[in-house]
């Protein structure tokens, strides 16, 4: 086994654990414990009248019910706002268990413990909720109009407005520069709703020990460290009192960055109050309505381009919808708005978002967040203008490309972190060189005449995007050698299966010099580091891996020290190989870092025959010195943390070719092939399995999975039957070919690749399927009943 | 998504099955392989305060075929009658249909007379019934009758099965000489329900030409839909009928719904299309039928593709 595995595409630790049903997921925990159940709002908009709970007091098993009406002074509050900003003028947050008014289905309103979730199911269903329905307001036209109020102090329905406005270098506003462009175009697009959905729900599971005063939080959650101070905050603990852990999570995609949930804060309070365990496992309903979804966003394009199709002027106002509340804020039209431009030079920009409230389930990112929606709209942008102009769709994307040369390029927006949009590197047209080899991009023009010929509609499509990756405040981790030789690597943000075990492991094993059987990692756990953001953005890898990798440093250059002395030589001599350190060039000349380590901790008592080297009899300290050196610590350990000035920016190109039948109007996806960006690898079949689950994501949004709310606000397909996430069946085999520019603005050189499979998919599709018929797709996704209608309004020839 | 309080029954003979749902008529349900069952029991959209478990009543899970046709005992999994070789020489639909039934691990549990009784116009096996003109056995204390599948299903999963009565097995007939079946479908994601499905059935006569052809459309109304189209396609040899005219046949006689998969009009395009590839399919697999044998029982034991 090599000792310098980053880089090397290493088999996940993770998965032995995994595969054979040897995780422990929030629900595996806590056998013992009373369950918690919820009656929720079957209502999209109601006022809430009376609560009587008589009925389900008479239910065998029940411990508690709770109302608003029960909920402490910190409690009754609405949950935090996470994430404010000036636009977001109206943003409005929801209570725990709702006081006398609910604005969407599955709102909580009552909260039942008993002693198993079958009884608490039992008296939800006996407690009886007095509503005065109010109308609904879905969808975006509805919100927009503004005539039915979700929020009454909310006046138009309108939570935020946020223009960014970037003139082109001879100062003309995108405005101006449309209208005097050669060629013009103005056009609508739309996504629709859509969500996470990891196929672990939420979960909580709180523990209260009354004799210490403590509480132990297990939730499935992308971030136990804010959990943990949400929630010492909102029960008034003492931070040192409250331990958070995220167990196995079985998956996030973002909904599970979101916190503190309603249920988060409900159950440890009621566990306090009980002085018994309690745990809340989401059901799939629950988490349909319950949760959080994104994506729905309405595109309205101004654009003026020149005879090569280069954009002069671009011009997006946006229309989000973000649901009932925003405690995530807007940071998903925010990014919409600022990664709209890709990887292109653009003369001038500006976008304008409207957030307006309706009576659905609230909108927090999801994979991708607000990218794939920013992507479809200048990709199909670039399709249109290449359709106008009778050009390749790669040559006017080729015009607009930012040069190698160009970086860092600044695009004079500000991004989600609050700061400077300035792309760090990349290599745009060699990505799409490199895609147009892996597809065939230049030789499909023939097959799909061959094709036609034949009867068979096939057509390609193309999607490129910037993604901004890694974004700060900062991440740490903890890095310790014990006696033993063991490394133990610790860092605060989460893992929801993504391989962290395997990747931080590389980056200390390389950093260190140690084997990799060696390296142990732990994440997401208070109790081991207490300081972390989470993991979203697409920034495990860049944020704690690049902070594990400092405090490896820390850690090895005190090894060295310590060895040096021992072996009298000199610190810069020194190497470490296998977990030996050696002096360069000197074979036998050596120390074992279990050694260091011992000798690291001076001791007075002796536990093994190792400890009793460090004991203070055994001359492992020179008697004119104290034993630990002034500025010294004992132990050899340390903690780094990362802080960047801004995001690692991130990008890749995909290609798609789609067959269309000519009767049915089936969609089938016959290659799909990315170009893919993200610095230096650490791994790069995890990354590769990063970018396969994305496209897998990606196709769902595009061609099934869609949150179908009727005029009542009610979720027609809040089920596995009706909300279609792909199976493995329409999943196409992803070809990948890597490029690599490393990021000048970390240590290690990386970037994000969490969410980046998932970003450009809608936009490709469309583009496939608009090539192979012939008729403009405005929409995603598409559905084949949804292309039989295009068909039709289009005219063309319709089999029947 | 926990169900409410239910009594589970687990009879050990059909007699004290049969007393048992006489005992609690409108209340009991019986449970044989859950797979639509539970769910809508979880989702507490199915309340029965009793469950009559029939899964110790071995007896049922018999598959018999015969010179005319298939009975599948009610607890016969709809795997079980899908690898059957003898079923299928007999009557080929039936594997053709139980190929498209869901995923393998919902066929490994599910039972088809389990099916047939649910009455999902979406799901293929009532339109097999329906096509094939088979029957369900209805047992209760004191009695049994054949209820032809004409009069089995009344309605969006609703059947004739009465409280206290047991589906305990269904008949398929076997296939008439010269006759060949087909059954197409399109879902949105392998192994859903269809956006809409065809089973055909096509005979010949002596001189193969097309004697009868039926079509039977699934989600294209409140039960199965059983079409003629004899007429419509005209007495031609099988390789040259108007199998277009029978397709606009079917969609004259069907009514699709809007539902949030697919419009109407979609549906009844796209029935359409699957009812011409049927009936298409079916007589090709008639003249193959005419030319291996004369009798299907015949030609299917001999084929024996491995069960």
């Amino acid at each position: 086994m090599t000792t310098r595995p980053f880089g090397e595409a290493v088999q996940r630790r993770e998965d032995p654990r995994l595969l054979t049903g040897r995780g422990r997921y929030l629900d595996d925990l806590g056998s013992g414990a009373l369950a918690a159940a919820f009656v929720r709002s079957p209502h999209a908009h109601a006022v809430v009248r009376d609560i009587d709970v008589a009925d389900a007091l008479d239910v065998d098993g029940l411990v508690a019910v709770y109302t608003w009406e029960d909920l402490p002074e910190r409690l009754a509050r609405p949950l935090p706002l996470l994430i404010p900003h000036p636009a977001l003028t109206h943003g409005r947050t929801a209570l725990p268990l709702a006081r006398d008014r609910v604005r969407h289905v599955g709102e909580p309103v009552v909260m039942v413990v008993a002693r198993d979730r079958y009884l608490a199911e039992d008296a939800c269903a006996l407690i009886r909720v007095d509503y005065d329905p109010l109308p609904a307001v879905v969808g975006l036209e509805e919100a927009a109009r503004g005539e039915r109020l979700v929020h009454d102090d909310v006046p138009g329905n309108v939570g935020a407005h946020l223009v960014q406005s970037v003139p082109s270098a001879d100062g003309r506003e995108a405005g101006e520069a449309i209208a005097a462009a050669p060629h013009r175009l103005e056009f609508r697009l739309d996504i629709e709703r859509s969500a996470s959905m990891p196929l672990e729900g939420r979960g909580v599971y709180a523990r209260w020990d009354a004799d210490d005063a403590s509480l132990r939080v297990y939730s499935s959650t992308q971030t136990s460290t804010s959990v943990r101070m949400a929630l010492a905050a909102t029960l008034g603990l003492p931070l040192p009192k409250v331990e958070v852990i995220a167990p196995d999570v079985g998956g996030g995609f973002g909904v599970k960055i979101m916190h503190p949930w309603p249920e988060e804060v409900l159950v440890p309070w009621a566990a306090m109050l009980l002085g018994r365990e309690v745990k809340w496992t989401e059901d799939r309903r629950e988490h349909f309505t319950s949760s959080a979804h994104e994506r729905a966003q309405a595109h309205s394009v101004r654009v003026g381009f020149d005879d090569d199709g280069r954009v002069l002027g671009l011009d997006v106002t946006i229309l989000h919808d973000h649901g009932a509340y925003t405690p995530y804020g807007i940071i998903v039209p925010i990014i919409t708005s600022t990664q709209l431009p890709g990887p292109y030079r653009l003369g001038a920009y500006r976008v304008a978002f409207s957030s307006v409230y309706t009576t659905t389930v609230q909108v927090t990112p999801y994979r991708g967040a607000g990218r794939p929606q920013a992507v479809f709209c200048m990709e199909r942008t670039m399709d249109r203008i290449a359709a106008h102009l009778g050009l390749d769709r790669t040559a006017v994307r080729a015009a607009n490309l930012i040069q190698p040369e160009e970086f860092p390029y600044d695009q004079g927006l500000t991004f989600q972190d609050g700061r400077p949009l300035v792309y760090d590197s990349g290599d745009y047209p060699e990505s799409l060189r490199l895609l147009k080899e892996l597809i065939g991009w230049d030789s499909f023009a023939a097959e799909k005449e061959r094709a036609a010929a034949g009867g068979r509609r096939l057509g390609i499509g193309i999607g490129c995007y910037v993604e901004g990756t890694g974004v700060g405040p900062y991440e740490g981790g903890h890095v310790q050698i014990t006696s033993d030789g063991r490394v133990h690597v610790s860092t605060g943000l989460t893992s929801q299966g993504q391989g962290h075990e395997t990747v931080f492991a590389q980056i200390a094993a390389t950093e260190l010099g140690v084997p990799l059987e060696r390296v142990s990692v732990v994440t997401g756990d208070t109790r081991r580091f207490g300081y972390a953001v989470g993991t979203f953005a697409s920034r495990a890898a860049v944020m704690s891996g690049n902070a594990i990798a400092l405090a490896c440093r820390k850690v090895r250059e005190k090894a060295l020290r310590i060895a040096a002395e021992a072996l009298e030589a000199d610190p810069r001599d020194l190497e470490i190989t296998d977990g030996l350190v050696h002096v360069a060039g000197v074979p036998g000349a050596s120390v074992p870092l279990a050694t260091v380590a011992v000798l690291a901790n001076p001791l007075r008592y002796a536990f093994d025959d190792e400890a009793a080297r460090a004991t203070q009899f055994a001359g492992a300290s020179p008697p004119d010195r104290p034993p630990v050196a002034e500025g010294e610590e004992p132990g050899l350990e340390g903690r780094g943390y990362y802080s960047p000035i801004r995001s690692t920016f991130a990008s890749g190109m995909h290609a798609a070719i789609v067959e269309t039948d000519p009767l049915t109007a089936e969609i089938r996806i016959l290659r799909y092939a990315v170009v893919h960006d993200c610095g230096n690898l650490v791994n790069p079949m995890i990354v590769e399995g990063q970018i396969h689950g994305g496209v897998a994501q990606g196709v769902g949004g595009a061609l099934y999975e869609r949150m179908v709310y009727d005029g009542h606000g009610q979720l027609l397909n809040a089920s596995f039957m009706d909300f279609l996430m792909p199976y493995a069946t329409e999943v196409p085999h992803v070809e990948t070919a890597h490029l690599q520019t490393p990021s000048p603005l970390n240590p290690l050189g990386i970037k994000g690749a969490g969410e980046a499979g998932v970003i450009p998919v809608s936009a490709v599709i469309a583009s496939a399927v608009e090539d192979a018929e012939g008729i403009p797709v405005m929409k995603m996704p598409i559905s084949p009943s949804e292309l039989f209608d295009l068909r039709r309004a289009a005219g063309g020839p319709q089999a029947s | 998504m926990k169900p409410p309080p239910f009594d589970h029954h687990a009879p050990r003979t059909l007699a004290e099955a049969l007393d048992v749902l006489a005992a609690t008529g409108e209340h009991g349900k019986v449970l044989a392989g859950g797979q639509s069952l539970i769910p809508l029991m979880n989702m507490r959209l199915a309340a029965p305060a009793h469950l009559v478990d029939i899964n110790r009543l071995g007896g049922l899970a018999a598959v018999e075929t015969g010179p005319d046709g298939v009975r599948v005992g009610a607890l016969a999994r709809h795997a079980q009658v899908e690898r059957s070789a003898g079923a299928a020489a007999v009557q080929p639909l039936l594997r053709q249909a139980l190929r498209l039934v869901a995923h393998p691990v919902i066929r490994n549990r599910g039972t088809a007379v389990g099916s047939l009784v649910h009455a999902d116009p979406a799901a293929e096996l009532p339109a097999v019934l329906a096509l094939l003109g088979g029957s369900v056995r209805l047992a209760r204390r004191g009695g049994t009758r054949d209820v032809p599948a004409g009069e089995f299903f009344t309605g969006p999963l609703e059947s004739a099965l009465g409280p206290g009565e047991l589906a305990v097995s269904a008949f398929f007939p076997a296939l008439p000489p010269r006759a060949g079946t087909a059954f197409e479908e399109v879902s949105r994601r392998h192994g859903d329900y269809a956006l809409a499905g065809v089973a055909a059935l096509v005979r010949l006569d002596g001189g193969l030409r097309v004697a009868a052809a039926t079509a039977a459309c699934v989600s294209a109304g409140p039960v199965p839909v059983v079409v003629d189209v004899t007429a419509a396609c005209g007495a031609a040899p099988a390789g040259a009928a108007d199998w277009e005219a029978a397709a606009r046949a079917v969609r004259e006689r069907i009514e699709p719904e809007d539902d949030i998969h697919a419009s109407a009009d979609y549906r009844r395009h796209l029935t359409g299309v699957l009812a011409a590839r049927a009936l298409r399919e079916a007589a090709r697999a008639a003249v193959e039928h005419a030319d291996g044998s004369a009798g299907g029982y015949a030609a299917g034991s001999r084929a024996g593709d491995g069960g």
